[in-house]
């Protein structure tokens, strides 16, 4: 693959791409209609397994893996759509969903087909009010065309897609938490099993997938699954979408073949780190993974889902914070932590009381006065919380802390010796 | 806005094609779905969503308001109590604070002579701290929340800010 041909964010080189008619001039919708009339369901998911696509949400789980847990023979099921993108850096589903969005409606559709559901609900954050919007447009276009309703390409498979708002939750990322947000209810993460592939949306078998994930679909059945193993990796098949921010020359989206390394994506694509400072560290999953030290030989690192556990974190949504020599670790964490406490739904309490006394005590820290020792009682605090809580958001929130603390201690003893 | 009367059927007189039309989305049966989309139109009907607006859409779904009242302090976007007709939501998640986010958020309060949360003396702006919005490229950035629902402004300095702040005093008759 050409280091420029784009899968995802196709429409920074095809101009009008949100337009039916431009994405119809493209191929658009032929992959659907190939597929519906000539395959059957399980074969939609033996070519999605084979392709070895996986869920770019941040869990990297095999996606025709998970759709293949599907309880048979319960009926009626459900598509859910995950475009509740909030992780702190992440702003890649935005940009498919708001430029290319024919290409998630029709992986919606081919995801319906395979899942034998005729009804898909596309959860967007309800801070996306505009993008939400645009979205039904689309949908209504899609339904005026055909490609949408009862019966398509004279078949008896069937599809309604609707946009469901959310009304600003960070959790409702989590898939469970999502479902129950879906159906009326607080946001909180459900005990699982039962997973959502057999009881998930009105206690029906649910697929639940991000936007990422699914605009990889009309591809993948477009060209093959055999043409997209050859990019990215061996484990990691495909492009992603890096979403780039923080102390960066050009922050942005880039979209590249998974196992590309972060040298490449933060100097070459990002421009490097203004102001003549150098690189410190790096947050490679937003907010929810342990803080790299940008050594040379994590900037070598391929970033893709094998690999970022060896140098002890991980890729998750692949939303890279860079942050230069001049920032205070202490204060990332300070930053990350407040915004922990701030979304825990409560449900836990590792996590509810948890998230609360680390704040404590990283404000202690930072606003003084302290009496010593607080670096080490943060750091028990966080191990307190770890491999407790019922979903990953407390995981995530120790992370930061920890690996900052383990990574950066100078940058929070300094606070400890300056306190009043 | 002229003052409603909240509860009394008045949002259900008001939006009957409209909530028809998303109680359709949902399953027979399922129509607790619905109560989130409801939420907002009863917000941008009354301005907040009071204790009679939280009855008047427990009524419409047919569940009780606890379960609607719930939500109400559960998910950010939903507001019990009044504030300016116009709330202005910066963002200063980590990724938009290295970009200058706080100084930014700090400097549009300095100017319109309020604390984070506070609404300006006109009664029209509340100006509130908020978290990650994925516009974490284009910081400072703000979404405003009013009537209409939310619109984003990105790749925000402070002039741009308050030339908006200006923008919507005209809109509204307040310059």
């Amino acid at each position: 693959m050409g280091k420029t041909e784009r899968v995802l964010l196709r429409h920074r080189d095809i101009p009008d791409l949100d337009r039916l008619d431009t994405y119809l001039a493209h191929g658009g919708f032929a992959a659907l209609r190939r597929t519906v009339t000539t395959k059957s369901p399980q074969e939609a998911i033996d070519v999605v397994k084979t392709s070895g696509l996986r869920g770019r949400g941040g869990a990297g789980f095999p996606t025709g893996v998970k759709w293949s847990f599907l309880t048979p023979d319960v009926f009626p099921r459900y598509v859910v759509v995950n475009a509740d993108e909030s992780e702190p850096g992440t702003f890649k589903d935005r940009e498919i969903m708001e430029r290319n969005p024919f290409q998630l409606l029709e992986g919606v559709a081919l995801c319906a087909y395979a899942a034998r559901a005729s009804t898909a609900y596309i959860y967007c954050r309800g801070e996306f009010w505009d993008l939400a919007a645009e979205l039904e447009a689309r949908i209504g276009e899609m339904r005026a065309r055909g490609f949408l309703g009862r019966n398509l390409f004279d078949t008896d498979f069937s599809l309604e897609i609707f946009v469901h708002l959310g009304a600003g939750a960070y959790i409702c990322g989590e898939e469970t938490a999502l479902l129950e947000s879906l159906e009326g209810k607080l946001g909180q993460p459900r005990l699982r099993p039962p997973f959502p592939a057999a009881k998930g949306l009105y206690g029906l078998p649910t697929v639940v997938n991000n936007v990422e994930t699914l605009a990889n679909l009309p591809p993948i059945f477009e060209r093959g699954a055999d043409w997209y193993r050859t990019i990215g990796t061996k484990d990691s098949p495909g492009t992603k979408v890096f979403s780039l921010s923080g102390n960066v020359a050009r922050p942005g989206n880039y979209e590249l073949p998974l196992g590309t390394p972060f040298r490449t994506l933060i100097f070459e694509h990002g421009g490097g780190i203004p102001g003549g400072k150098k690189i410190k560290a790096i947050l490679p999953a937003g907010a929810s993974a342990p803080i790299l030290v940008a050594t040379e030989e994590v900037l070598d690192t391929p970033m893709d889902y094998e690999s970022l556990p060896n140098v002890g974190s991980m890729l998750g949504s692949a939303s890279i914070i860079v942050i230069d020599d001049s920032v205070d670790i202490a204060w990332v964490a300070l930053k990350t932590t407040r915004f922990f406490k701030h979304e825990s739904c409560g449900k836990c309490t590792p996590c509810r009381e948890g998230t609360y006394w680390m704040l404590q005590v990283l404000e202690r820290l930072h606003d003084g006065p302290n009496a010593g020792g607080q670096v080490d009682l943060l750091h028990a605090v966080a191990r307190g919380i770890e491999g407790k809580c019922l979903c990953p958001l407390g995981e995530f929130a120790i992370m930061p802390v920890t690996s900052g603390i383990e990574r950066f201690r100078a940058d929070f003893a300094a606070h400890e010796s300056n306190g009043r | 806005m002229t003052a409603l009367a909240v509860g009394q059927g008045v949002l259900r007189e008001q939006r009957a094609a409209e909530i028809d039309a998303i109680l359709a989305r949902y399953p027979e049966g399922e129509r607790r779905s619905a109560v989130m989309p409801l939420l907002y139109l009863a917000q941008h009907l009354y301005g907040h969503l009071g204790q009679a607006a939280v009855e008047e859409v427990a009524g419409i779904l047919g569940i009780s308001s606890t379960q609607v009242g719930s939500l109400i302090g559960f998910y950010s976007l939903y507001h019990d109590r009044p504030g300016g007709k116009v709330r202005m939501q910066i963002c200063t998640d980590l990724p938009c604070a290295l970009r200058g986010a706080e100084a930014f958020a700090r400097d549009v309060c300095r100017n319109l002579g309020v604390r984070l949360g506070e609404t300006t003396p006109d009664g029209l702006i509340t100006v509130e701290e908020v978290t990650c919005l994925a516009g974490c490229d284009r910081a400072p950035m703000f979404q405003v929340q009013d009537e209409t629902g939310i619109h984003y402004r990105e790749g925000q300095t402070v002039e741009t800010a308050l030339a908006w702040v200006d923008e919507v005093r005209r809109s509204y008759g307040q310059d």
